[in-house]
């Protein structure tokens, strides 16, 4: 399954447009919702975002504008991959002259200090800035105060306007002050708004010299740059690499500033002056000053235990932590077994209503034989697994925006470490039981590369949604529906342990990887933890809806030509004579086809049937199960719509009378999915984040060779202990 | 001493910082610069990240970060 496809519209030359920053988790994309009316995800976990995005909004009836909202990031400065996103774009406004009209600076009310710190770098960039001072209704519920227009006036901001995005007020000002700003943009001041002096200012002013020289920057802004360039050599490259690229600067001035920039460092540090805290202490020094001057600005107090900080004593307990986390993991596998099953009975009656319908009133011929079998018995046999994907997600939704995954990352890191993984692994692994694809974007914001990659490479090694239809299948066919030891659901159990097995594996590949991958690891883990907070029912009704569309529209798309073409390569040739339909499948095209694989996968306990599967499961994991419905359903034609796990179970050899598939072949076969590589659309995300063939071609290969392997150990194994 | 002397509760003003700390500029950044409090939340078992409240947040870092940073008892 894939992702809707995101919003990357480009920004035209005469556009007019905004900018959304703000640090991760303030609410940016709740307010990039609410102006463009469209549906991006948000969440309580920093960190959501790890791409641009790019809406429409409309300012009254005569204005329209764009609207790009960028991931969070603490500072102008880059860490990890996602916030690098956040400084190319600025500085492409600073060397190049797509500026946005106006830059919204969201700030989160309830943490003032650290948001404005990203917020006085960008007071700095000559374009206006209004401050969305969200999350107004916690400052309130608190009774605390914020005096705004004393704020604006101290800071320089173009506007401040109190909102709450999730209580949904307050945008309708920010639209009408966006405006205002855009025909009439308030001008900002051309100083910094503190003051450098003594020896840092002899130091740097070079340097600040020719960048106003150079590129007619205002003192303010060439000595903003001229402070973070000093402090971090990632920002450094990025300056040269833009400047390199518009042309601004010959490789001997690039050469000159690198130059200026070393002895710069190398004198601060004779003058006792660490480069690289300078511009955090600046500004720091400066906005705690302005928010203790305030009358009535919130007060830092690290006396007070949060709500949030009192639950945790509990849920991220040394010892009871990591037991409950693994109780709700297994709490969910079971529930998308246990829960589903009402509505998956529901709609397989509805599937086979709409099947004999059609049977009884339609004339015989080709194209009833198309509809039924291959439309409705393919399309239909995955219909039925819509109730447990969207269980599935339910729970993965409420467990980020409940703030429990930033938990889950602090409980975890220590033994993710060991793994060669890190605590921001948790959340993309966890991602992938929904979609590989998601989680492989997600892992942007793990800083380190080597942590990164390796946490991409086994990402697909967990079970996602598409793999549930399969494992359902075969459960509901060859597992017993049978209690063990009073209490274990033993078709329920067998799931669980399907999602544990590619859990388990993936992390003992990760300790592979991680001694064979010769990059150096530069891991730190620091990571903000955000209050619990109850997830907003509507963003998570937002999350299950947008799966379940794209898992309908798959179905309708992929399944459905996959399901009619089969059906041709099933249908045809025509037998000449009376021959008996089972032996007319195997000498369709199709069985052709599966019978030509068959010696390759017999070992593994599979026929030409699941041969066919297995090939148009290329396509998506869950076509094996509309292939095995088209196949069966032309074969037992007439009789309605068939159920597949039935016509599993009944399916016999006509030489020997025996039973075609037992148990052995199900659990053989479940293993080969949960290893195998068949998701095309997740190499091509591979191929774009890594930036090269290689490791998307290293992962099939791994997957297809463990996948291999661990099937023929299980059947052949399990045929030498006696098992069928 | 350095955060990893306090124990859970405990509360601290920050002094400086001690040889390689991986991230010091980031957090630096994040506010936690000479002279501000912070209070320990708690340490994950086994050697793990510690939390720490800094400011108006929540924040956690790995214990060989936080013992490179050089706090005074308050």
């Amino acid at each position: 399954m894939t992702e809707p496809s995101e919003l990357s519209a480009p920004i035209a030359k005469d556009d007019r447009w905004i900018a959304l920053v703000g640090n991760p988790n303030c609410g940016k994309t709740a307010i990039f919702n609410q102006l463009t009316g469209l549906s991006q995800k948000v969440s309580n976990y920093p960190g959501v975002t790890v791409e641009r995005k790019v809406g429409q909004a409309r300012l009254g009836t005569d204005l329209q504008i764009k609207v790009l909202d960028l991931p969070g990031s603490y500072s102008i400065a880059p860490e990890s991959f996602d916030e690098r996103i956040v400084t190319e774009q600025v500085f492409d406004w600073i060397y190049d002259s797509k500026k946005p009209d106006v830059i919204i600076s969201v700030v989160d009310a309830t943490n003032l200090s650290r948001n404005l710190f990203l917020t006085s770098q960008m007071l700095d960039l000559e374009i206006p800035v209004i401050i969305a001072l969200n999350m107004m209704d916690r400052v309130k519920r608190k009774h605390q105060k914020i005096n705004i227009e004393l704020l604006k006036d101290k800071l320089g901001a173009a506007d401040i306007i109190p909102m709450s995005a999730t209580e949904k007020w307050g945008v309708k000002e920010l639209r009408d002050s966006i405006r205002r700003q855009i025909e009439h943009p308030t001008p900002s001041t051309p100083e910094l708004p503190f003051r450098i002096i003594g020896s840092v200012n002899e130091v740097l002013s070079p340097l600040a010299a020719s960048f106003e020289k150079d590129f007619k920057s205002t003192p303010r802004l060439a000595w903003s740059q001229a402070l973070r360039i000093v402090a971090h050599e990632p920002v450094f490259d990025i300056f040269v690499q833009k400047v390199s690229a518009m042309q601004l600067g010959t490789p001997e001035k690039i050469k000159d500033y690198q130059n200026l920039r070393q002895k710069i460092i190398a004198r601060l540090k004779s003058l006792g002056i660490n480069a690289q805290t300078l511009e955090a202490s600046y500004r720091y020094g400066w906005l705690d000053i302005l928010l203790a001057d305030g009358e009535s600005l919130v007060i830092d107090n690290i006396d007070d235990p949060s709500r949030s900080e009192r639950v945790d004593k509990v849920l991220t307990h040394p010892v009871f932590g990591p037991i409950i986390f693994l109780g709700i993991l297994y709490f969910i596998f079971h529930s998308i077994f246990s829960w589903a099953t009402l509505p998956m009975n529901l709609i397989d009656s509805g599937v086979h209503a709409v099947g004999d319908f059609i049977i009884t009133n339609m004339p015989a011929g080709i194209l009833k034989d198309l509809i039924v079998e291959g439309i409705v018995g393919g399309v239909g046999a995955i219909l039925i697994f819509l109730p447990q994907i969207l269980i599935l997600v339910f729970f993965l939704t409420l467990l980020e925006d409940s703030g429990y995954m930033s938990r889950v990352a602090f409980m975890l890191d220590r033994y993710m470490t060991k793994v060669g993984l890190h605590g921001r692994s948790m959340l993309p692994l966890m991602t992938g039981y929904a979609c590989a694809i998601p989680g492989i974007m997600a892992t942007r914001t793990i800083e380190s590369w080597k942590e990164r990659l390796i946490t991409i490479l086994i990402l697909p090694l967990m079970s996602c949604s598409a793999r549930l239809p399969v494992y359902t299948l075969l459960i509901a066919a060859f597992i017993p529906a049978k209690t063990v030891f009073g209490f274990v659901d033993l078709q329920g159990f067998t799931l669980v342990l399907m999602y544990f097995l590619g859990t388990v594996t993936a992390l003992l590949l990760a300790v592979v990887f991680d001694k064979f991958i010769k990059l150096e690891s530069t891991s730190s883990f620091i990571m903000e933890m955000p209050p619990y907070r109850v997830p907003m029912m509507l963003s998570v009704t937002r999350q299950v809806y947008n799966r379940g569309k794209a898992f309908l529209l798959n179905a309708g798309k992929i399944i459905m030509t996959m399901s009619i073409v089969l059906w041709f390569l099933v249908y045809f040739p025509r037998p000449e004579s009376n021959l008996n339909n089972t032996s007319h499948i195997e000498n369709s095209y199709a069985g052709k086809v599966g019978r030509l694989i068959e010696p390759v996968i017999s070992p593994l306990g599979f026929d030409w049937k699941i041969g066919v599967g297995l090939l148009t499961s290329f396509a998506a994991r869950e076509v094996m199960v509309s292939t095995l419905a088209t196949i069966y359903n032309v074969e037992g034609r007439g009789e309605g719509v068939i159920s597949v796990s039935e016509a599993l179970r009944s399916d016999t050899d006509p030489e020997t009378g025996l039973p075609r598939y037992g148990i052995l072949m199900a659990i053989s076969l479940m293993v080969y999915y949960v290893f195998a590589a068949q998701c095309m659309a997740t190499f091509a995300i591979v191929r774009e984040e890594t930036n090269s063939w290689k490791w998307p071609l290293f992962m099939v290969f791994y997957m297809t060779s463990l996948a291999y392997l661990s099937s023929l150990i299980v059947y052949q194994g399990g045929r030498l202990l006696g098992f069928s | 001493m350095t955060i990893n002397n306090l124990k859970p509760g405990e509360k601290a003003a920050i002094v400086g910082f001690n040889g390689d700390l991986q991230l010091q500029a980031r957090l630096v950044e994040m506010g936690l610069l000479p002279g501000i409090e912070i209070r320990l939340v708690k340490a994950a078992p086994l050697s793990g990240p510690v939390e720490l409240k800094v400011r108006d947040y929540y924040i956690s870092i790995r214990r060989k970060d936080a013992g490179k940073i050089q706090v005074a008892p308050l």
